[in-house]
């Protein structure tokens, strides 16, 4: 303590203070800041592999450094989520270019590869990462909430029965029986092509819970009404009536006038 | 059909030569209505047309052979024991099965099973109702043609006459042609007992709507008359439905918020109160919608620059009410910047102060002039310029 305290008007004494100090404060902000929600955290090896992949698959419309091209978005700031929606709802690769990329068929890419890609895109600027499992599958959540939200921020484009709908231009929101929790998560929370963005201080986490519990009531309920004509409303149900409802008329009405037996 | 073979040859089916053609094209001189058709005689309208009276009667198979009729029998009791076999099975389907019992049926996928077996059950008991009552009809019951003459409806001059008389006789009786005074205030009395159902049918109307069309939420607490009292503060804008309010910072580029005013639904965890009457009307005139643009994405219009001002860093309110019919405008296409009404397609373009870019609607959506407070909430600045929603008779 004494050869500390005979030193303590030392030169030196003043930047190993500030240094002392420095490190201190950056040490507890490293630790009790809020992180942004990283499920895992990347390793180089990873973002060097998505990379790789990258500049292979998708570089063609992206870019060789993901800032964009003529035919397809930049993608610095979209996060993990974007790219593990795009890619695990067979979206991306894109097969043709088109007014909106459908979903496909079968996902091209397994698991780690589209982790990887999903690093490299973190990695290029700071975006969405891809939702803990606490909050995507619905378990827990109240889907009579889940029925409110749904009504007010999804229906006008989705559907009141999840059966999507036409936008402009050949554009359509995709219809939302069949689709995995996280990748509705991840919708809402990167605003996939014409969506908008519903982030988690707009729709919170527990209520975007709330929301996939009410899908997943709602496929799991079925149709007690019988045939639904594909939930699409006022036009296949009217085309039915027009055509068969009238049809059955016209013929009972004919065999009624029709004369003898 | 047989009877087209028996019934007697009437003009068109008649044969004639070509001497009748050579006849006509001679005589011709301007083209007349029968030309390039089948002739009859020389081709001039008939003075009148001879009744060509019934076809005559098919007998029908039933009413010929026995067999035929027993066959016929046969059919509409099978008919009528289906409609009975229907009825079974709606009234056994009702005591088997629970409401809540589901079952998967091929093309129409997991169904309510009730639902199922009443409408196979009904629709058997009635169609083979109808079904077998006009088989029947149209085998079994009497189908000879009777012709019923009509005859006028308007009674001989002589009753007329006589109505008339006694009509008069009984005025002259009861006096009312030599004392005017009675006749006048009968009169009277009986033309203004109409007035009393005018009066209540008018007055039943409801009061006038004054201007609550024109004002929303947004101008003020609702004072339960339809009128408001003015905020003291201006009210936060909330989400819709967890009446959360919403910092501008929350809002990021390319979000949507369907937002209304503070007050109008509870939170709890805030301890505000909602409106305890009228809330699906308040909110069926304040619903706004609050999106979040590039501002360099605005158009450099005077109406794109007129939005920027009157949002905040981007972030605009406009009314959620389409301006043609009423519908909530919700369809937000983030990439195009293009607001759509799902009932009649009329586009609203957000960069350029939602102009009307295709579809019915006339007018722009009502933009709400928002501003945060000094915690960061968005807080509508000033209530709508004009009424929102579609056109009506006294908008001004």
């Amino acid at each position: 303590m004494n050869a500390l305290a005979a030193r303590r008007r030392h030169p030196a004494a003043i930047f190993l203070l500030l240094l002392l100090g420095l490190i201190l404060t950056g040490g507890a902000y490293a630790a009790l800041a809020p992180k942004p929600a990283i499920a895992a955290e990347a390793s180089a090896g990873q973002v060097k592999e998505g990379q790789e992949l990258f500049k292979t698959n998708c570089a063609t419309c992206h870019g060789a450094n993901a800032l964009g091209t003529n035919v397809g978005p930049n993608l610095a700031g979209v996060g993990a989520a974007a790219v593990d929606f795009q890619m695990g709802t067979g979206r991306m690769p894109m097969a043709e270019p088109g007014v909106q990329a459908p979903r496909g068929k079968e996902v091209q890419f397994s698991e780690e590869q589209i982790a990887a890609i999903g690093a490299f895109v973190a990695s290029l600027a700071p975006g969405p990462a891809v939702p803990a499992e606490e909050y995507t599958t619905g378990a827990g959540g109240d889907p009579g909430k889940g029925g409110e939200i749904f009504r007010t921020n999804c229906s006008m484009c989705h559907n009141s029965a999840g059966a999507g709908g036409a936008l402009t231009r050949g554009k359509y929101a995709p219809k939302l029986t069949g689709v995995e929790g996280k990748h509705i998560y991840e919708a809402l929370l990167t605003g996939p092509q014409s969506m908008p963005v519903f982030n988690d201080d707009n729709i919170s986490p527990e209520s975007k819970n709330d929301l996939i519990a009410y899908l997943k009531a709602m496929e799991a309920e079925g149709n007690p009404g019988g045939m639904a004509l594909g939930s699409l409303g006022p036009v296949p149900e009217g085309l039915v009536a027009w055509v068969f409802g009238l049809g059955v008329l016209v013929g009972a009405a004919y065999w009624l006038g029709q004369k003898g037996a | 059909m047989s009877s087209d073979t028996d019934a007697t040859p009437r003009g068109g089916s008649t044969a004639y030569g070509a001497d009748d053609f050579a006849a006509e094209e001679s005589s011709a001189t301007a083209v007349r209505l029968d030309d390039g058709h089948h002739v009859v005689g020389d081709g001039a309208l008939p003075a009148h047309f001879e009744n060509p009276g019934l076809p005559p009667h098919v007998e029908r198979m039933a009413d010929t052979s026995e067999k035929a009729a027993k066959r016929a029998e046969r059919q509409v009791a099978g008919l009528f024991t289906l409609s009975i076999l229907g009825t079974i099975l709606f009234l056994v389907a009702y005591f088997a099965f629970d409401t809540a019992h589901r079952s998967w049926v091929p093309g129409l996928g997991n169904v309510s099973t009730t639902n199922l077996l009443f409408g196979i059950g009904l629709g058997l008991a009635l169609l083979g109702i109808g079904l077998g009552a006009v088989h029947w009809a149209k085998t079994l019951m009497p189908d000879a043609e009777v012709v019923e003459e009509r005859h006028p409806l308007r009674s001989s001059d002589a009753a007329r006459e006589d109505f008339v008389g006694i009509m008069r006789d009984g005025g002259e009786k009861a006096q009312l042609f030599r004392r005017p005074l009675i006749k006048a205030t009968l009169g009277g009395a009986l033309g203004l007992f109409s007035l009393p159902l005018l009066v209540q049918l008018v007055g039943s109307l409801g009061p006038l709507p004054k201007n609550h069309l024109s004002l929303t939420m947004w101008n003020g607490e609702p004072d339960g008359h339809g009128g408001y009292t003015p905020y003291d503060k201006r009210p936060r804008l909330v989400t819709d439905p967890e009446a959360m309010p919403i910092k501008a910072e929350h809002v990021t580029i390319g979000s949507v918020y369907h937002v209304l005013p503070e007050g109008l639904l509870t939170n709890e965890e805030l301890g505000v109160e909602g409106l305890e009457h009228g809330q699906l009307e308040e909110k069926g005139k304040a619903v706004v919608l609050l999106l979040r643009l590039d501002p360099k994405d605005f158009k450099p219009t005077e109406r794109g620059q007129k939005a920027l001002s009157w949002g905040y860093q981007g972030i605009v309110a406009y009314s959620k009410i389409c301006t043609h019919v009423g519908c909530p405008v919700g369809l937000y296409e983030r990439t195009t910047h293009h607001l759509l009404c799902p009932c009649h397609q009329s586009t609203f373009d957000v960069t350029d102060d939602c102009h009307v870019i295709f579809g019915p609607a006339k007018r722009p959506l009502p933009q709400l002039k928002i501003d945060v407070d000094d915690e960061g909430y968005l807080i509508a600045a000033e209530p709508f310029h004009e009424a929102v929603g579609p056109s009506f008779w006294e908008r001004g």
